[in-house]
């Protein structure tokens, strides 16, 4: 594990908490042994992603839990991260909020500083026992080996042992925690947080290996950085009182008016000179004469003129390609059929902070239909394993009607059932969380309304996909009764009767007066054989222009095409062709013509005009 | 050749479906619908038939279109074991109908229904197409002389006192004249009882002999051969027929197709339903007035009896005035909650009790 930049000690604050910790250690989480466990883990793994982010760097990520008495385990995590400096260690892992982040803000994973120390607080309460930590720099030669605890009354570090060693890694970190925990298996364990982890990193590589021995290997499939956040300063609309006379006081030597226009974001000489006409704010004032009350007149000031909006650009999304690879990779062998467009809302502004929503959709396939629907929930991508319940995004989904897209929900409340995995990502400037261990979205109004316009655009792809499926399945039918039901009717009823077969083909022609477009199947090892039919069931001969577009095909310039000329009543052609790839079910193959009447064919839809053209514009986008 | 009535029955619905092809019209089966909306009280024979309403099956839809196609290999089926003298249960066919290809059956409940569609359609019954139900065990004793066609085709005579064990002559599954034929009776009524618990009781304590009764143990609810049995002894020997079941709504529906005829058979009513049978009881005064141990009344019985409330059949003043005590106390009764008050409780006392109160009520 890593931690941030850390070259800037002049923005670091220190508070001493670390008594307060080891007396109200539930209030961050570590509540059960189970719970604790996971805390540490989760503490780690996300710092240690942070900072592959922030470095541009490709995660590797070693998790290792080792048990060497019932409730006594040893937690390592090593990471591939771009290390800590010497004389840093002392504070990143030994002091409470003791972070490079505070004072200006920013997306990221990890908590204000509170994460990793209080993991080893934690371990040294229940074991007694000091940490190891070993971390290297790239342009160290040689590795920095720890041995440290915590000293709870001043919040800070207790070395205890300090030597340089050996490392072969390039730069990376890697922290033992001895501690009491419990290992668990399920919903809420540390191997479904490193899996939901692994859909929201696919560029990163996980391994685990839990107590009795077993390796687990998540392996990355997208050899892309992940873009990271930009700091920005806070907003005024959402500083509370206490917070922003903090801010002002901390830099002495200068006026009001300086601190705004240095620390906070959207503010300008001209807002200013509007706030001193509107609410006769003295701007002059040095910070270190501020009183509170002061401070209180200057919030309401805020709000009495017209501040831009923070900058939204300063977000992270997770990004069409991470959501549906990671998807891919980690719900891959369910065999879902019908992976979502990945939708993103634009920003939004909650308080003053920045923030939105991500969903990505997975249907169909081996994904069980008879039971709920998979929520996996993350903020800011660290995943939310915790209160579901308390969390915006299951109260989203359970007060949406998913009964219209094609989902089971009784009574239109709930979480849906069906065979689906829905993803929902919120990531903003300081979220609210329900609670300080930041395990469930607070349900606010406006991030609701966020995430629900999302589902619902990813709803309604699923339902398009139904309905095409439903579409596909009621030809089938139809084609089924007249070419298989009718004839055997009137061949049994003939021989029942010992008379000659009548003509079938008006019959036909009443009960389906179209031309049918249909495929039969031969999967064979690494393709499909097809064997696509089309007959003409209509009293007339008919001419068109008939493609075909593969599944699994991305690029128009792999779609088939066949002339159909003066196809007579009652004649049918063949065309066969083959489909790379296989699938768990096949999906069919996506007929379109042109050049007839679309009431006479039934099986194929309409070349959408710019079906061509279409496929021009995604390639220059991909090119970009 | 000499074609069979059925043989011709099924030529006139063959040629329908095939002339209509060669007409260049989509086949389609007509017939009388078949739920509880289309039963309608049949005044001259006083039971409840099928009445005006039809459904149509057409060829245009698949399940349309797969139904005619399912009735033509059934036809072909009953047509040959015709031709080869041969008979299946409902069961065989069923697994039979595997090797349909299109036309196979996707459970036995559809092919049962079939098999009753095609006596709506040929106004014939099930026997007359060699079918016949798994044999369900109801039986009958008391002094009736009855001759039985065996296998072999020759007659053998049973005595249903003399004859048979203590849980009496088995009820084949066809009754009708060419397998079954009524002797001699000597007895006054026909008691028709649900359950082998209360038969056995009856037998054991001589009640056929004492009150000149023919016991039947109906096994629930009964069978068509055991209605049609009933039926035959009302109207061939004359004998009244009273039904004698548990408290709750399931038993209420066990009278309702011996005395009205049921939902599913209401085509072939006026041979199974015995309009004037009487019901003995429990009722639900009886729960009341003798006192009865009870349990409470299950959602279902409830939801049950709400729905005999709205049935055409239920629809008098004895059944509206019991279902809606039953409804009341909340709670039903088994026949053998009698046992409460001994074991010679039901011959020497209920029964002698209700029949005399049937009698005196018919004056």
């Amino acid at each position: 594990m890593s931690t941030r930049k850390s070259d800037a000690p002049s923005e670091f604050r220190e508070t001493s908490i670390s008594e307060f910790f080891e007396k109200n250690r539930h209030i961050l989480g570590f509540d059960s042994l189970q719970k604790s466990l996971f805390m540490v883990i989760k503490e780690a793994v996300d710092n240690s992603l942070d900072a592959c982010e922030e470095y541009q760097i490709l995660p590797d990520i070693y998790v290792e839990i080792n048990r060497s008495g019932d409730d006594s385990l040893t937690v390592i995590v090593e990471d591939n991260g771009p290390g800590i400096s010497r004389k840093e260690v002392p504070n990143v892992f030994g002091r409470l909020l003791y972070g490079s982040r505070f004072g200006t803000l920013r997306q990221s994973r990890g908590q204000q500083g509170i994460g990793i120390t209080a993991s080893i607080l934690y371990g040294q309460i229940t074991t007694a026992l000091p940490s190891k930590i070993k971390t290297k720099q790239k342009q160290e030669d040689v590795a920095y080996a720890f041995e440290l605890g915590i000293n709870v009354k001043e919040n800070r570090a207790d070395i205890i042992g300090e030597k340089p060693v050996i490392w072969e890694k390039e730069s990376g970190t890697r922290i033992e925690i001895p501690l009491k925990g419990k290992y668990q298996t399920g919903k809420q364990s540390v191997f479904e947080y490193l899996k939901e982890s692994a859909i929201v990193n696919p560029n990163a590589q996980f391994t685990f290996i839990d107590p009795d021995g077993k390796k687990v290997r998540i392996e990355r499939v997208m050899e892309k950085p992940s873009t990271p956040a930009r700091s920005i300063k806070p907003h005024p609309m959402g500083l509370e009182l206490g917070e922003l006379y903090r801010m002002a006081r901390s830099i002495p030597n200068r006026t009001l008016g300086e601190f705004l226009l240095q620390d906070l974001s959207r503010l300008t000489p001209r807002t200013l000179d509007e706030m001193s006409s509107t609410s006769g704010i003295d701007f002059s004032i040095p910070v270190d004469k501020l009183e509170i009350h002061y401070m209180k007149k200057l919030l309401d000031a805020f709000n009495s003129v017209k501040i831009l909006p923070p900058p939204t650009d300063c977000l992270s999304p997770l990004g069409s390609d991470f959501i549906r690879r990671g998807l891919k990779n980690i719900y891959g062998e369910l065999q879902p059929l019908y992976f979502g467009k990945p939708v993103q809302r634009p920003v939004s502004v909650h308080n003053g902070n920045p923030f939105s929503v991500e969903v990505g959709i997975v249907y169909g396939g081996n994904l069980p239909a008879d039971e709920q629907v998979r929520v996996v929930r993350f903020a800011n991508k660290v995943p939310l394993l915790y209160q579901p319940g308390a969390c915006a995004i299951t109260r989203a989904i359970s007060e949406m009607d998913w009964r219209g897209y094609g989902f089971d929900q009784r009574g239109g409340k709930g979480v849906p059932f069906g065979p689906a995995i829905i993803l929902v990502h919120v990531f903003g400037i300081r979220l609210p969380f329900t609670s300080e261990s930041k395990e469930a979205i607070a349900g606010i109004d406006l991030i609701m309304e966020e995430i629900t316009a999302a589902l619902k655009t990813a709803a309604r792809g699923v339902r398009g996909f139904i309905n095409k499926k439903e579409k596909r399945s009621k030809i089938y039918e139809k084609f089924t009764l007249v070419e298989k039901i009718i004839p055997e009717i009137g061949a049994k009823s003939s021989s029942l009767l010992g008379l000659p077969e009548p003509d079938i083909s008006m019959v036909l022609s009443k009960i389906a007066n179209v031309i049918f477009v249909t495929e039969t199947f031969q999967r064979n090892e690494d393709h499909y054989d097809i064997r696509a039919e089309v007959v003409n069931f209509t009293r007339k001969s008919a001419t068109f222009k008939l493609y075909a577009e593969p599944p699994g095909t991305s690029s128009s310039s792999e779609t088939l095409s066949f002339e159909v000329n003066g196809l007579e009543p009652s004649r049918r052609v063949i065309l066969e062709f083959s489909v790379k790839g296989t699938f768990n079910q096949y999906p069919g193959t996506d007929y379109y013509f042109t050049g007839i009447d679309p009431v006479w064919i039934q099986g194929a839809e309409l070349l959408p005009p710019d079906y061509f053209e279409e496929e021009l514009r995604i390639e220059a986008d991909s090119n970009e | 050749m000499n074609d069979s009535l059925p043989e011709k029955k099924f030529r006139e619905i063959i040629s329908s479906i095939h002339s209509s092809i060669s007409e260049g019209e989509v086949p389609e089966i007509q017939m009388s619908s078949r739920n509880k909306d289309n039963i309608v009280l049949d005044y001259l024979s006083s039971v409840w038939k099928y009445g005006d309403s039809t459904v149509t099956r057409s060829a245009k839809s698949l399940d349309g279109a797969q139904y005619i196609l399912k009735l033509l290999y059934m036809v072909e089926f009953i047509e040959s074991m015709i031709q080869t003298n041969k008979s299946s249960t409902l069961r065989e066919m069923y697994y039979i109908s595997e090797g349909w290809n299109l036309a196979k059956f996707g459970a036995q409940d559809e092919s049962n229904m079939m098999a009753e569609d095609l006596e709506v359609l040929s106004s014939l019954l099930r026997e007359d197409f060699k079918l016949r139900p798994e044999e369900n065990g109801a039986s009958i004793i008391g002094n009736i002389t009855v001759e039985e066609k065996t296998r072999k085709g020759e007659f053998k005579k049973i005595n249903c006192k003399d004859d048979v064990g203590d849980s009496g002559y088995p009820i084949p599954y066809n009754v009708e004249e060419e397998k079954l034929r009524i002797k001699d009776v000597d007895a006054d009524f026909i008691l028709a009882i649900e359950t082998g618990g209360m038969f056995d009781r009856l037998v054991e304590n001589g009640f056929d002999e004492d009150s000149r009764a023919l016991l039947v143990h109906l096994k629930g609810q009964p069978a068509r051969s055991t209605r049609r049995l009933l039926k035959r002894l009302n109207t061939e020997k004359n004998l009244p027929v009273y039904v004698f079941t548990d408290g709750d709504p399931w038993s209420f529906r066990i009278f309702g197709s011996i005395a009205y005829g049921a939902i599913k058979t209401a085509h072939i009513s006026e041979y199974l339903a015995v309009p004037t049978a009487e019901f003995i009881g429990i009722t639900a005064s009886d729960i009341l007035n003798y006192d009865l141990p009870t349990d409470k009344l299950s959602d279902r019985d409830i939801a049950a009896l709400n729905s005999e409330l709205k049935d055409p059949r239920f629809n008098s003043e004895f059944w509206v005035q019991e279902i809606e005590t039953m409804l009341r106390i909340g709670k039903k009764a088994e026949q053998q909650a009698l046992a409460k008050y001994g074991l010679d409780y039901v011959t020497k006392t209920y029964l002698p009790e209700k029949l005399s109160e049937i009698e005196g009520f018919r004056g």
